[in-house]
This record gives C-alpha cells, structure tokens and sequence, in this order.
C-alpha cells in the first residue's frame, strides 16, 4: 500500500468531525484537549504507525478545505528483461 | 439629419439605439408598448440584445446584469410596472452601475388606466426604491426633448455611474410631431475595467450592494450623498419663457408644461405679466434658476397632471417668499390652454390684490 | 516487516485547495454542505480551465457572500432575481461561463419564476441549487422544499401540507421545461454522493461551454445548526429523510447532452 499522510490546518477546522467519521485507517480523531482560534476542538492526524494512504477521502468530506493530502511519489517499476539484462551485462 | 413624423416612444428607442445602447430588456404595459416593439426589430437588425422578459421585476434584473458587464443598458416600462422595478433600482443605486429606465406614466394608483398622468413624481425623484438614493430624471415635453433627454441619459448615466430615469408621459409616449433624430453614435464602447469581464489577468471584480459593516455602508452612502450634491450643483436643467417682466410665474414641466406655454402666451396677448418656468430635470429640481425668478415674481402657479406633487420642490425653492398656488387635473385628463387661461387670470387678479 | 518511513517531503501532494476558490474562511456553520458544493464547483471551474472568464451571480440567503469565496468575477443579485441577472451577463456576454448559485429559498420561493423562465428560455447559463429544505440564514423558518412535518421557526408543529401545501421537487418540475437541457439531482451527504455530485456540476459547465441550453444541479446539502442536528447526524438525516422524498437521479439529459459524452 502506498504511503500517505495529511496536514490539517488546525485554525481552519470547525470541528465538525465528519472526516473522523470516514477515514478507512480511522487515523483521524478530535483533539478534545487543544482549542484553535475560532474555539473548536480541531481534527488531528494520530497516525503513529503510518497507516494513511494518502486516500484523500478526508479532503472530500471535509467542508472547510482543512486537509492537504500528501501521497508517496510511486517508483516506476522496473520491467524484468530491464532488470535481467542490467545484472547480466 | 432631417426632420420626420415620429411617434414618441419609437423615437425614444431610436435615439436610445443612437446613442449607443446596448442591451434592452422590457416587459408590454400601455402606454409604453411601442417602444418595447420597435426594439424587438431595430435592436436584432443591429446584433444587439433584445429580450423580453416575464416581468419588470424579471426586466429590472436582467438591466443591472447586463449593467454590471459593463454595457450600455436600458429598460422601459409605465407606472405599475415602475412599482415592481423599484427593488431593482435599488439594488442598481447600491451597486453605482449605470441604467437608463424610460417611465411613460399613466393614470393611477393601482391598475389606473391608460391616459397620461405625472403621478409618479415623488416615485421617480424621490422614493424610486428604499435607501438614500435618487436617480437623475428627465422630463421631455416634446418628442424632440424625448430623443435629446434619451441622448442625454446615456451620457450621464456613464457620466455618473448612475439610473437616469426618463419621465415621459402616455402624451409623449404616443403622440407623432416632427423631430430630428441624432446621428449614430460610435458603438459598442469598450467595458470599464470595474465591469464583469472575467478576471483574465487580473484581480476579480465584485459588484454588490451588501455592506454588512456599518461603518463601510455608512461610507458606501456619504460617497452616494456627494456624488448627488455634484450632479445637484451642476446638472440642473429648465427652460423658460417671457419672464424678465413676469409677476406670475406659472410652473410646470413635461405636458402639463407644454400647455401652459400656450396658456401663457394667450395670457401675455391679452397684456398680462405672466411667465413660464419649465423644469427639464425632476431631479435635480432646478431650484437655482427658480428661486432666482421668485424674486422677481410675486406668485407662482403650479400645474401638473396630479395632486400635487412637484408643488412642494417648487416651495422648498420658493421658501415661502412668496405665494404658491396649485391647479392640477387628474385621472388621465389634461388641462386645455384655455382653461389654464383661465385659472392663470383669476390668480393674476389675485396677486395684483396682494402686491 | 519493518517499513522505510518515507518523509512527507518525498510526497506529492494530491488534493489541495483549487485555485477557484479563495483562501478566506467562510462564514459557513460547521458542517455546512454549502461549504462542499463551493469546493466542487471551483474544482469543476479549474479542471475545464473557466475560472478566468466565469461570472458568479450569488443569491441572497446563506450563500449571499458566495462571491467572496470565489476567485471568479462575482455579483450579489436580489433575492430570487439571479437567474435574471444571469440572463444579463450572458445575453451581453455570451462567450463567459455564468453561473447561478442559489438556495431553497431563493430559487423555489421568491424566484420559483425567474428559475423557471431562465429555463423556459434555455439561457445558456448554469445554476447550482442548493436545497437544504429550510431558510438558513434568516435563522431557520420553512422553505418551499422543507419536508412534511418538519419541525422549523415558522412550522413550529411541523410542516402541515393541509396548509402550506406539499415541499416543491425543482428538478422534477424544471424538467419539463423544452429549454433545460441537464437537469439533475445530487447530494452531498456522503463521499461516494459527493464525487457524484462533482461529476454532474462538470457535466453542466460542459453543457454550458457547448451553448447547448438551461442546466442545473440540485444537491441535497444539510442544515446542522437549523436542523438542530451534529453535522454528522445532519448528513445522516439527507439520505433517510430527504432521499425518500427527493430522489436522487437523471431528470432531464438531452440528446445533445448525451453526445458531449
């Protein structure tokens, strides 16, 4: 699986809580014990082991524009006969 | 340009075209119709918008979008359909784009009828929408005035960023006489930088009358407030006649003007002193010029197709000075030259007893 | 297994802020699917390239400052009068992409004949109704779409259809109308409706680049602090209340839609 991660901008979120409500890895909760500026419990990534993929399916619910969504550049895989012929030349 | 039989509303939508109009949107309602028709030709022979709409609240609408593009736009109607642009207007004036409406009043209130009336002075100089606004208005008492005044409005609607509001009559609207009409102007004019282009290469423009600050609204209307204390200083408009000796001024403008400029001249046959004032802008009432004569008359007498309702400008320019006196008909009749004759001996009397 | 961890800056980025949409914070309630169909129409903006030449009529309601949201030419029109003022734009500039965005109320109320003539006429411009079956701004009173029985400021006992009559089905209604030629229901109270509903809104700016006639989106949003539901509950609420009285689908595609493919 592809590795992913997101930026939530804290200030933004209204707490509304719908992206915790969708996330697949369920990596999205609310910070109960942080306020932001508009006096909200915001959204926030706690993600320890790295199970974000990068789904964006956050993005799409959330309405305020909150979360940036970072994905892993995928390495182009290198066909067999590259990989034979590269070890044997 | 030569003189031809013209009908005043064909006229008026003419000279609009002349002028450079770009887009017309209106809705049918009599005395007003031939203007709306004559366009539904004139403005698609040229490749201009025409469209009629499903109502004059529609039509009023469709005028400040098209304004708000920045093109020149106009829309005509007659009283009750004036009543229901009056939400448009209002959001026109809180938004300073520019329009040009064409009022040809009828008898009211109500459904009224057909016959021309001026019983929509205060709803067109003073109270054409709610907030502190007042539209620039124009009052033609030939179809000749009709083209220039339409000529005029476009200018000063750009000038101003303004409505200009021309308040014809159904007389004006539907009587022929010969007029000439202008040559035509250079079309389209470029769209200012502040219209609705799309922000190609540029920071977006938004147009809105919504200030939810107070401060900033309160801002928003002391600019309003010193663009009409510019167009009262330099935009008041009237004609006169025979009043360097005058000790009765008679006072009226647009049809009812025009006949006591008969009434007037019968009135100096038979060796009478009277003059003739004759607003040509409701708004900005021409109190400058008028409160000059009233020094040298001793009464005023005002006519007008209505209860009365330009009689109070005529008093707040007059302030009292002297006597102002009314005669006005209503409910679509028009007063004939000799009755104003008349009306205007009986006060000449009266005023010789008073001076 | 151990996995490398890879740092954020070996990542792309994938989905961020479209251009069409400014940066400000809106005034939305949170949890307010107005907020979501904002994002969709500024990404459909940015993906067929518009954003330089749309003009956005924004209507009075909760949406009124649509207009500041937006990095697009933007005009406030009076209650219920944008699809009229829209006409304007597009009859003097027919090579802009004008779009109308209005509520409930704006639409289905007080310019239930602006909507319909605009249709009637088949003016190429394109409207995103957004129905959340109350009047959100003015604080929560009954709108033409408020369901039967639904508690609200001005229906404090419920909706009675006896009285108020029964709520208004736009997308059924308009499509009758020769001139529409996209007509569509959608909604945003979940992800997979979401991409739906950004599909759609794409489709209709396509309708309107073809010139091809009248198109609007219907997108069943939510209503939280008017509701007096969590934003949660709220989208719950579109699919097993709303849903079973506005049914979501395909009401009016042309032809001439179909071949735009």
């Amino acid at each position: 699986m592809a590795q992913g991660t997101i930026v939530i901008d804290q200030d933004r979120c209204k707490g509304c809580e719908l992206c915790t409500t969708v996330c697949p890895q369920g990596v999205i909760a609310m910070d109960m014990m942080a306020l932001n500026a508009k006096g909200y419990h915001p959204a926030v990534l706690q993600d320890p082991q790295h199970h974000c993929t990068g789904c964006a399916i956050c993005a799409v619910i959330c309405p305020d524009v909150c979360i940036t969504v970072y994905r892993e550049i995928p390495q182009p895989r290198k066909n067999k006969l590259e990989e034979v012929t590269s070890h044997g030349a | 340009m030569a003189r031809e039989m013209l009908k005043g509303n064909v006229a008026i939508a003419e000279a609009a075209v002349r002028a450079g109009c770009e887009a017309y949107f209106g809705y049918p309602i009599t005395p007003q119709t031939e203007l709306l028709e004559y366009m539904s030709s004139r403005m698609v022979e040229l490749g201009r918008v025409f469209l009629q709409a499903e109502s004059e609240v529609a039509a009023i609408n469709m005028v400040y979008g098209a304004a708000c593009a920045g093109v020149q736009v106009m829309t005509s109607s007659s009283s009750p359909g004036i009543s229901l642009m009056q939400e448009g207007l209002s959001y026109i004036a809180g938004s300073e784009v520019p329009c040009v409406i064409v009022d040809v009043m009828r008898g009211g209130p109500g459904l009224g009828n057909i016959l021309p009336s001026q019983s929509d002075y205060f709803q067109v100089t003073k109270s054409a929408g709610h907030g502190d606004f007042h539209p620039i208005v124009l009052a033609p008492a030939s179809v000749q005035e009709a083209i220039d005044f339409t000529m005029l409005a476009f200018e000063l609607a750009q000038k101003y960023r303004h409505i200009v509001i021309i308040a014809a009559d159904g007389q004006i609207g539907q009587m022929m006489e010969p007029a000439e009409l202008p040559p035509m102007k250079d079309y389209p004019l470029p769209r200012p930088n502040w219209a609705l282009t799309g922000a190609n290469g540029r920071e977006k423009n938004v147009i809105t009358s919504l200030y939810l600050n107070a401060d900033e609204e309160e801002a928003f209307n002391n600019r309003l407030q010193k663009k009409l204390a510019l167009i009262r200083s330099v935009e008041q408009r009237s004609d006169e006649f025979a009043t360097d000796d005058a000790e009765l001024l008679v006072v009226g403008y647009g049809t009812a003007g025009r006949i006591a400029m008969s009434a007037v001249q019968l009135a100096r046959e038979k060796g009478l002193k009277v003059g003739l004032f004759r607003p040509q802008t409701l708004y900005p009432f021409p109190e400058q010029r008028l409160s000059e004569l009233a020094e040298q008359v001793d009464m005023c007498l005002v006519v007008e197709m209505n209860a009365g309702q330009m009689i109070e400008d005529v008093r707040l320019a007059v302030k009292d000075s002297i006597p102002v006196e009314f005669y006005g008909r209503m409910g679509g009749n028009i007063p004939m030259p000799d009755e104003l004759l008349r009306v205007i001996e009986r006060y000449y009397a009266y005023s010789a007893v008073l001076a | 297994m151990t996995i490398d961890i890879i740092p954020i800056e070996h990542m792309q980025v994938v989905y961020d802020r479209p251009e069409a949409l400014a940066c400000n914070h809106t005034h939305y309630c949170p949890g307010c699917t107005h907020s979501i169909a904002h994002r969709l129409v500024a990404e459909a903006i940015d993906e067929l390239g518009l954003r330089e030449q749309t003009i956005l009529v924004a209507p009075v309601g909760c949406s009124v400052f649509a207009y500041n949201y937006f990095t697009v030419d933007g005009c406030e029109a009076a209650h219920g009068r944008a699809p009229a003022m829209a006409t304007g734009i597009k009859r003097v500039s027919p090579d802009k992409t004008v779009i109308t965005y209005q509520g409930d109320g704006d639409l289905a109320s007080i310019g239930i004949a602006e909507i319909i003539h605009a249709a009637a006429r088949g003016e190429k411009i394109t409207t995103i109704f957004v129905n959340n079956a109350i009047y959100g701004m003015t604080g929560g009173q009954m709108a033409p779409t408020t369901l039967p029985n639904q508690k609200t400021t001005s229906s404090p006992s419920g909706r009675d259809i006896a009285s108020t009559g029964a709520p208004l089905k736009i997308s059924e209604l308009l499509a009758q109308i020769d001139g529409a030629v996209y007509v569509v229901r959608r909604s945003l109270h979940d992800v997979k409706h979401i991409r739906q509903a950004k599909k759609a809104i794409l489709t209709a700016l396509k309708v309107q680049q073809a010139g091809l006639g009248f198109g609007l989106v219907e997108l069943l949003s939510t209503c939280p602090t008017n509701w007096g539901m969590t934003p949660v509950d709220a989208m719950h609420w579109v699919e097993t209340a709303m849903m079973p009285y506005f049914p979501l689908g395909d009401y009016k595609i042309a032809d001439s839609v179909h071949k735009l493919g």
